[in-house]
């Protein structure tokens, strides 16, 4: 995903920028066990982050870190210059499984309209600009017919769409989204495309955990994740056989179509990395 | 009866607010933890000649404590432990009530409550509790509702996870403290538990599913006095009775109306 801006290079220590996130020799996991270890990350404003890795690589585990939910096991870690998770404002964040009980009687625009009580606190009310906001995330996310239905009526796909449309609307500086696609539609995942685009352009910084190699590509920087840091690098340089191979263990590969976006990934839980050849697909 | 009334609609509300948070955090665990924690604390304090309801305090913080201790430590299925842990305060208590021949009929106050009884002093007391726990949910609207929803959006949101938990456990705990005396240790549980149920079964907003519970209650409440009146039966069970039939009655019909509706009214599809 790249903002149709330039993103604004790295300008450390120049006129005080602030780094949305920076990482040195950071370690992640729980109850001090890590994760992942040796991370050396930097992501600047207005740029685009993407996760690859299998499932339990540790991309959720680094994305919760950086949302200060889990302290860091070890090495540094700051977002825009500070411990994470102290500048809530200007957070947004998507977790992958949603605990919410299908009891919660909330209607869809109830959970759209949480994305502003990080901005209002306790007690003060919404402000016109939060409403425009809330319609706002819920139209570009092709939502706003939905507001008044119970979240527990909407099929997994349109959940997911209302819970975009909050992190839409929260307008935040860094944007965390852990596999925001899942579930999506063809015309969801289009609409996801444009709306993050947009975000971008606007100035946020966006950081995503996806298996999708051919979205990836997309991203100012890919980070290639297996328990460890395989590559961190521009998507189409970061992307290549050996290192999908060294990450997911398998490829299935069409031997016509060298790019990289042409691989498809399949993972194997155990065994020896492999590359299997598969004929182009016949025209119809 | 006038006063037992004010005393079961008191703890209708206090409980229907804090029951919906129960309900919806799944934290009926930790309710009957409270409800088995209240009673060695309260027979505690008996023999020791102190208020009942300064035992019951320090028996919910005991069982909070104790709960989010084996939680922490076990690392092996913790759900026995806990059990045994609830069993355990129980036996205690009805141990320390019955060893004490001077108020072997007590007990049956303390697990079922009497309402009947309820002195003019603690409905005063009552009343201002459940105030103040209104009060502070309402305050805490926001976080509670981000909670229930997604913990970690709460703590992402820059309302502390840890801290709303916290003060959510203690307003259950305060309630279930306060309620005891009228529907007992026990049966706290069932009014904690019934009407906020019923309430989600039907609600499609937050303070519409707090006001059904209410409401709830309040009607449990009224109707368990009158039956209790006629047919002589225990006031604070029979409550808790109705408020029990009225959830499955909801359910029920929730569960037949769901059917008929899947039928003939599907939802309308997001254009892409």
């Amino acid at each position: 995903m790249r903002a149709t801006t330039i993103a604004t290079p790295q300008t450390a220590g120049a006129t005080g920028a602030e780094t949305p996130i920076e990482a040195q020799g950071l370690a992640v996991g729980y109850g001090g066990r890590p994760v992942v270890t040796g991370i050396d990350l930097v992501v600047g404003g207005q740029t685009s982050l993407a996760l690859v890795g299998t499932n339990g690589s540790g991309k959720s585990t680094l994305l919760k870190s950086i949302m200060g939910l889990i302290p860091p096991v070890s090495g540094r870690l700051e977002v825009f210059n500070a411990a994470p998770g102290s500048s809530a404002v200007r957070l947004a964040y998507l977790s992958q499984a949603h605990t919410a009980g299908f009891v919660l009687p909330l209607r869809a625009i109830d959970v759209v309209r949480m994305a502003r009580f990080s901005a209002r606190g306790l007690a003060r009310p919404f402000t016109s600009e939060d409403h425009d906001l809330v319609a706002w995330g819920m139209r570009t996310m092709g939502v706003e017919a939905l507001g008044s239905h119970p979240l527990r009526s909407l099929s997994g796909g349109q959940q997911q769409r209302v819970f975009l449309a909050q992190v839409l609307a929260r307008r935040a500086d860094l944007i965390v989204l852990d596999e925001p696609t899942a579930g999506l539609d063809a015309g969801g995942r289009e609409r996801y495309l444009q709306a993050f685009a947009g975000e971008l352009e606007r100035g946020a910084t966006l950081v995503t955990s996806t298996h999708d190699i051919a979205e990836a590509v997309e991203y100012d920087q890919v980070l290639l994740l297996a328990r460890r840091v395989v590559a961190l690098g521009p998507g189409r340089e970061v992307l290549t056989a050996d290192r999908l191979l060294e990450t997911f263990g398998i490829l299935l590969r069409d031997p016509h179509k060298e790019h990289a976006q042409r691989f498809v990934v399949a993972e194997v839980a155990h065994g020896q990395p492999q590359v299997i050849d598969v004929g182009p697909e016949q025209a119809p | 009866m006038l006063r037992a009334l004010a005393a079961g609609i008191l703890v209708s509300v206090g409980c229907a607010i804090v029951g919906t948070f129960v309900v919806l955090r799944g934290l009926a665990f930790i309710g009957d933890a409270l409800a088995h924690g209240v009673l060695p604390g309260v027979a505690a304090a008996m023999l020791l000649g102190l208020p009942g309801i300064l035992g019951a305090a320090v028996g919910a913080a005991v069982m909070i404590g104790g709960v989010s201790l084996v939680t922490q430590r076990s690392r092996l299925s913790s759900d026995s432990a806990i059990g045994l842990l609830f069993v355990g305060m129980l036996a205690l208590g009805v141990v320390m009530v019955s060893g004490s021949s001077s108020f072997s009929g007590d007990l049956i106050a303390i697990l079922f409550g009497q309402i009947l009884g309820v002195s003019a002093e603690s409905l005063v007391l009552q009343a201002v509790v459940t105030a103040a726990v209104a009060v502070v949910a309402f305050v805490a609207a926001r976080p509670f509702l981000l909670l229930c929803f997604d913990p970690e959006l709460a703590q992402v949101s820059g309302f502390s996870a840890r801290r709303y938990h916290a003060l959510m456990l203690l307003l259950v705990a305060t309630v279930v403290v306060v309620s005891f005396q009228s529907v007992g240790t026990l049966l706290v549980f069932g009014m904690l538990l019934a009407p906020a149920a019923s309430g989600a079964l039907i609600a499609s907003r937050l303070p519409t599913m707090m006001a059904i519970a209410i409401a709830i209650g309040v009607v449990s409440t009224y109707v368990g006095l009158w039956v209790s009146y006629a047919f002589n039966t225990a006031a604070g069970a029979t409550i808790v009775l109705v408020a029990t039939v009225i959830f499955f009655g909801v359910l029920t019909a929730v569960n037949v109306r769901g059917g008929l509706e899947a039928r003939t009214e599907p939802l309308p599809e997001t254009g892409a």
